[in-house]
């Protein structure tokens, strides 16, 4: 299928221009010179064309054959995805080091789902059924948590002619034939889909259910949604990748698709490393059994990592198109920004804020628009979440792709430099972050977390303003002058920050928190407020609260009490009440 | 890493060029140049200098030159197009000599015999085929054992800025740089991109008299070289440290100086092409183009040896948000800041507290590898010192009459771990145990109700002893 279109005529890094080219497509997949480098046609002109090359150009000369493919870039999708490791265009990076050792070097290439793997293979169709897109003619157990659900591709409707009987099929393997007005359409487990085109969906809904991260300042004081959009932007240090990794490994979502895009190696590797260790709280699983990789680290090809985003966004719409909730975590969308930035210099194109692409908005918006809670083709519920590290310059957030990327999401997780460097961390800023879900989502909290949710919430939100504007005063006088009342919020927030929005990544217990203990920490300290306040009022003094006998067992309950024992949370709480209610009487006897 | 299987043409050669600007030159009328390739430039005078393409049109190329382009002339150079990109000859016989930033011996010595010869740009490692830094490295150094500690395989850079003490720092962690319990000592590579003749000099002078000059490799283009060359010095730097690892399987430490000259040459050759600038002037493509160095570091799968690499740079203006340093942090894994407030006091090494991070440091310390309390402890310092800095803020304001008294003992701690902590002499080794008993006892000036990030246990073993 691949046949020579034109020739080389001029090498410009990742971008060569051809000449002489027939019957060429915009987008289409091309490859270029002896290596058969794999590239993209990015831009038509008479006879002339643009290619991106997403491999390394080194010694392509003018005069250099390019090959046309006749089809956009596209992913195979199908079963052996989860658990796979692949770069920005779909290159099975496991399979790639069995073919050619520690280094990628150019031109090589491998089928991105194993071909010689046979998969158990359920019919649920049978001979005469009419079937249209989107719908399920059979499954495959991918792996003990994914029961993959074998789809009509888009595109495709008719009467099943033939249907092959339970038994095992590799992924070419023919295992229903459609009847279709065009002809018969062979469906195997595989079906292609261009990289740059979101798949169909029947329609999209409004999402009130939270993707549930186990991670305290997110869930409580910033939550998404499942198939919600959200950006964590921060400097470098400040623990974007951290973030992104909590997130990947304790929320609910079924599967999770990460996509580490100009980013370190070692940090993929950490991933590699630590996924399959780790299991899954809700299912008792390896949560690599959930998990698809995308690793395009920097030091790889510039046009890879563009392609990288896309690439990942459509293995999860496929998976989401089963019926599934995905989590899409993009480590760095800077990056990804930074590709565009590159490429269109090298076309010579010209260049809109700080040297990015005047079409920067555009591809950030039709990015982000591909997440949604959405009924599929066929009837079911799934959704795609996105969440996009961004790496802004100098940290400062006013640069293009932050201030871009706001526009188009809903929810800002922006982390602090000053709370990283104290070693704060997740170093999530609750003076700057944002959540415009959380009454969409206040709902689902209240019944399943704690009747009084929002109110707690807001309580704790508005002590943490007066408290930033109490440290301004403190700042120029000391704590001393201020009353017991505005010192208390002083202490409670303290108690706050270091309880509760502080989370350990490495702590066994800490790591991860349910939406039981989440609601009941927050309660807890709440309470002390509350009642430390009246307490206050009624003439009792800040040192006394301090020294109340619970107060220790609030500061370490997060690393003392388990998921499994929320029991003693309750204890605490009553004990709290109890303690506070004492003080109260000692003070209504004078 | 096999032998690349570059279309091996035979040499064209060209007389004439048509245009010189700057550090480039730009050759017509030729066939068949490809992209990245060597190039010889024969001068009027009959010397020789080494050119890369750029880039490649048809019957037409630009090629980079490493050596500059004075005393070119139009019609009497000659160009001649090697077919295959730069190649470094690599051996063993290496360690213990001196070469230019392309790879030419200039110790007088004769060229050594090649073992293999290995492009300079490199490949990226598999991603797939990488292993995990964990294995401490003891650099004798308090802030950065204790607090920023590095590991076999990471890619840790000084930050830095113009008089202050990043060579000593830098000689001392080379000196004193050891794996505890295991017998290896480091290879050296070290490459000086556009650094003065007396910084070059002077880690000669230190690896001589610490004994370990034939255990190093010096790929040298000095302040007085070409600008150009500093960009192929770093890449041939980085191709030996790669062979000594991968292939002879050794333990190689990298020191890579200044990596804000090698930025500006890029810039320079940015600019005279006419490509669109982005912040402060550097090319768009900064971030990948120190990726491409910065991650040839690590270990990888079925070798036994190491690259850890330690880059210098110095922030111009000390602004950690200049370009250079901010996407180099970026890209690294932590960064060694170092602070002209702490310098001008005299303390020794001026190693700021807070903006100094490794991130591998969860996976190298802790039980098994340095001691159980590592984390927590090293936790505790920056909390404690991190409020140290709101405390000094607030006396500068209220005058320090004014201040609690626990913000006092914060004073007291703060003072205690910059003299005690951070300052050590420059021959001073200290063992991690040294680090961390010292650290509790900083720490120890502070109310134990303060000490929220260590457990009780480590408070009754440890507070006060």
């Amino acid at each position: 299928m691949y046949g020579v279109i034109g020739q080389v005529s001029r090498v410009l890094g990742p971008v060569v221009h051809a000449r002489g080219v027939k019957n060429a497509r915009m987008l289409e997949l091309v490859e270029v010179g002896e290596h058969r480098l794999i590239g993209e046609i990015m831009r038509l002109s008479g006879d002339n064309i643009i290619i991106q090359v997403y491999e390394d150009t080194t010694g392509v000369a003018p005069g250099a054959p390019v090959y046309g493919s006749g089809m956009p870039l596209s992913v195979e999708l199908g079963p052996g995805l989860i658990g796979s490791i692949y770069d920005g265009v779909q290159r099975p990076l496991e399979e790639i080091r069995k073919l050619t050792g520690q280094f990628i070097p150019r031109g090589v290439q491998a089928a991105s789902l194993q071909r010689d793997v046979a998969w158990p293979f359920s019919p649920c169709v049978e001979a005469g059924e009419r079937v249209s897109p989107g719908q399920v003619i059979g499954t495959v157990p991918e792996t003990a948590r994914i029961l993959h659900r074998i789809l009509v591709p888009p595109g495709v409707s008719g009467t099943v002619r033939s249907v092959v009987k339970e038994g095992t099929y590799p992924v070419e393997s023919v295992v229903c034939v459609v009847r279709t007005p065009a002809g018969d359409e062979k469906l195997t487990l595989i079906q292609r889909w261009p990289v740059r085109r979101a798949r169909p969906i029947a329609s999209r809904m409004h999402s009130t259910i939270p993707l549930i991260t186990g991670q305290r300042v997110i869930d409580t004081l910033f939550p998404i949604p499942k198939g919600g959009t959200v950006a964590v932007p921060g400097g470098f240090g400040t623990g974007k990748t951290m973030v992104e990794h909590q997130v990947a490994k304790w929320s609910d979502a079924d599967v999770v698709v990460y996509i580490g895009c100009g980013e370190r190696g070692n940090e993929m590797t950490d991933v590699l490393n630590d996924f399959p260790k780790l299991v899954d709280p809700r299912t008792n699983r390896p949560l690599m059994e959930r998990t698809v990789l995308i690793a395009n680290t920097s030091n790889m090809p510039v046009a890879a990592r563009e392609a990288s985003i896309y690439t990942g966004i459509t293995i999860a719409e496929y998976y989401r198109d089963q019926g599934y909730h995905v989590a899409v975590m993009a480590d760095s969308t800077s990056r990804w920004a930074e590709a565009l930035r590159e490429l269109s210099g090298r076309m010579e194109e010209m260049p809109a804020e700080e040297g990015f692409p005047a079409y920067l908005a555009t591809r950030l918006a039709e990015f982000y628009e591909r997440a949604g809670l959405v009924e599929t083709l066929s009837g079911e519920t799934g959704s795609v979440t996105i969440v996009g590290a961004v790496s802004p310059p100098g940290g400062d957030f006013s640069e293009p792709v932050t201030q871009h990327t706001k526009r188009f999401i809903r929810a800002f997780w922006a982390l602090d430099r000053d709370l990283a460097n104290a070693r704060h961390y997740p170093a999530i800023s609750w003076l700057d972050s944002y959540s415009e879900y959380t009454e969409d989502l206040s709902g689902w909290w209240k019944q399943n977390g704690d009747p009084e949710w929002g109110d707690l919430r807001n309580e704790i939100l508005e002590l943490l303003q007066r408290e930033a504007r109490l440290q301004q005063v403190v700042k120029l006088v000391g704590a001393d002058v201020l009353p017991d009342s505005q010192r208390l919020i002083l202490e409670v927030c303290t108690l706050f920050k270091n309880t509760f929005l502080q989370q350990s990544a490495f702590d066994r217990i800490d790591m991860y928190a349910t939406v039981q203990k989440q609601v009941k920490m927050l309660r807890i300290i709440v309470t002390f407020y509350r009642l430390g306040m009246k307490a206050i009022q009624e003439g009792a003094t800040l040192i006394k609260l301090r020294r109340l006998k619970v107060i220790p067992d609030i500061a370490r309950m997060k690393f003392r009490i388990s998921n499994d024992e929320i029991e003693k949370l309750d204890a605490i709480q009553e004990r709290l009440e109890r303690e506070m209610r004492r003080l109260g009487e000692i003070y209504a006897s004078f | 890493m096999p032998v690349s299987e570059q279309r091996l043409l035979d040499s064209r050669e060209y007389q004439g060029i048509q245009q010189v600007l700057g550090p480039l030159i730009m050759v017509e009328n030729i066939h068949n140049v490809g992209y990245n390739e060597l190039v010889e430039i024969r001068c009027p005078d009959g010397s020789e200098r080494l050119g890369m393409v750029i880039e490649a049109n048809e019957g037409a190329a630009v090629v980079q030159v490493f050596e500059g382009t004075s005393g070119l002339s139009l019609p009497d150079t000659a160009v001649c197009f090697r077919g295959a990109p730069l190649r470094l000859s690599v051996s063993r016989e290496m360690l213990g000599r001196v070469f230019d930033g392309l790879g030419r011996p200039i110790d007088g010595g004769p060229v050594p015999i090649a073992e293999d010869r290995w492009d300079v740009n490199g490949q990226p490692v598999n991603p797939t085929a990488r292993q995990y830094p964990t294995r401490f490295i003891q650099t004798g150094i308090s802030a950065i054992d204790g607090m920023n500690t590095l590991v076999r395989g990471q890619k840790l850079p000084v930050f830095s800025g113009s008089g202050l003490p990043h060579n000593k720092v830098t000689a001392q962690i080379v000196r004193q740089a050891k794996i505890v319990g295991e017998d290896v000592s480091f290879a050296i590579v070290f490459a000086a991109m556009g650094v003065k003749h007396d910084v070059a000099r002077y880690f000669i002078r230190n690896f001589e008299e610490t004994g370990v000059l034939e255990n190093v490799v010096l790929f040298l283009s000095l302040a007085d070289a070409p600008s150009v060359v500093r960009l192929i010095t770093p890449r041939t730097a980085l191709t030996m440290a790669e062979y000594l690892a991968f292939r002879e399987n050794m333990h190689v430490l990298v020191i890579l100086t200044d990596m804000t000259n090698y930025c500006e040459a890029l810039r320079e050759v940015s600019t005279v092409r006419g490509e669109i600038p982005s912040r402060k002037s550097y090319p768009g493509y900064l971030y990948s183009d120190l990726a491409s160095l910065y991650e040839r570091a690590g270990l990888v799968a079925d070798s036994t040896g190491s690259i850890t690499q330690v880059p210098i740079l110095t922030m111009p203006n000390d602004d950690i948000s200049h370009p250079v340093p901010d996407l180099t942090g970026y890209i690294t894994e932590g960064q060694i800041v170092l602070e002209r407030e702490l310098f001008q006091r005299g303390i020794y090494p001026p190693i700021a507290g807070l903006p100094s991070l490794s991130r591998l440091m969860k996976d190298g310390i802790g039980p098994g590898m340095t001691r159980d309390d590592h984390a927590h402890i090293a936790s505790q310092l920056f909390a404690a010192y991190a409020r140290v800095k709101d405390v000094r803020a607030l006396a500068s304001v209220i005058g320090e009459e004014e201040l609690t008294p626990l913000d006092h003992h914060y004073l007291k701690f703060g003072e205690a771990f910059e003299r005690d902590f951070l300052s050590q002499r420059d021959d001073e080794d200290r063992s991690i145990e040294q680090t961390l008993d010292l650290g509790w006892k900083v720490v120890s000036i502070l109310p134990r109700e303060e000490l929220h990030r260590v457990s009780e246990e480590e408070i009754s073993k440890f507070y006060g002893k």
